[in-house]
């Protein structure tokens, strides 16, 4: 089951989306869903991962599917808070190269400045 | 030998990767090695029920764990919809699925890093899917 939330900063600026659980072909439509509406609403966005449990491919597609329109419409976009065990999965197809990846919140929020 | 036996819906594999995850921690397997096989079965499952099946309840889908020892932990994943011609299968170029924004091809590119050997085959009217794994216990 995948959770997913949002949290809008005024002062600093920035769409928070935190997305736990499992992702997988089942779920993968709702964190779809959920970068859409972050890249809709805000420039300056940071995905908290630290309750994230498990993501599949479809999952992983979903991050490499926005890549290009977060360079096309200059959004910052940062990912932090991931498992070893997470981590290691987007490392397998080379995404940590691809999408600024940080250990905490406040690298998040520094990388997004 | 170890089986699990399920219909071809997404919906499933939450309970596909239960049941890999409650048979590799008998065998002893460390968390960070499992994980990764759980993906690999689970890339395959999701394959086989969304693209061989099309997510067809009245489907069936096979699962078969065997430990061989020092031979590693085989995997068998039994289907009957339409068979994965893994030949022609090509890894799909990362450069291109960023700019066309696709999705497809990563599952299969998950599974052959993680496991050490992927076969598909066709045997009368059903297909086989073995993988093996070798791994360094823990127990």
């Amino acid at each position: 089951m995948i959770k997913i939330d949002n949290h809008i900063s005024d002062d600093p600026a920035y769409y928070q989306l935190s997305i736990g659980g499992e992702v997988d072909a089942s779920s993968s439509i709702h964190l779809e869903e959920g970068l859409k509406d972050a890249m809709a609403a805000s420039k300056k966005i940071i995905v908290d991962l630290t309750e994230l449990e498990y993501i599949s491919s479809a999952g992983l597609g979903v991050f490499m599917s926005i890549i290009q329109d977060l360079e096309n419409k200059d959004i910052k976009f940062v990912i932090y808070g991931m498992e070893p065990k997470v981590f290691e999965v987007f490392e397998i197809l080379g995404l940590n190269q691809l999408i600024t990846i940080k250990e905490n919140k406040d690298q998040a929020l520094e990388a997004i400045k | 030998m170890h089986q699990f036996k399920t219909n071809c819906k997404r919906e499933r594999l939450k309970e596909i990767r239960h049941f890999v995850a409650e048979v590799l921690a008998d065998i002893g397997l460390s968390e960070i090695d499992a994980h990764k096989v759980i993906l690999a079965v689970d890339e395959v499952c999701a394959n086989l029920i969304i693209h061989s099946n099309k997510c067809n309840p009245s489907e069936c889908l096979e699962l078969f764990i065997e430990d061989h020892g020092g031979d590693g932990v085989l995997f068998e994943i039994i289907d009957y919809g339409i068979g994965f011609n893994y030949n022609n299968y090509k890894e799909p170029n990362l450069e291109e699925i960023i700019r066309k924004r696709k999705k497809g091809g990563l599952g299969i590119m998950l599974v052959k890093n993680i496991m050490d050997t992927v076969e598909f085959k066709n045997e009368e009217n059903k297909n086989i899917c073995r993988m093996i794994k070798k791994f360094t216990k823990v127990k």
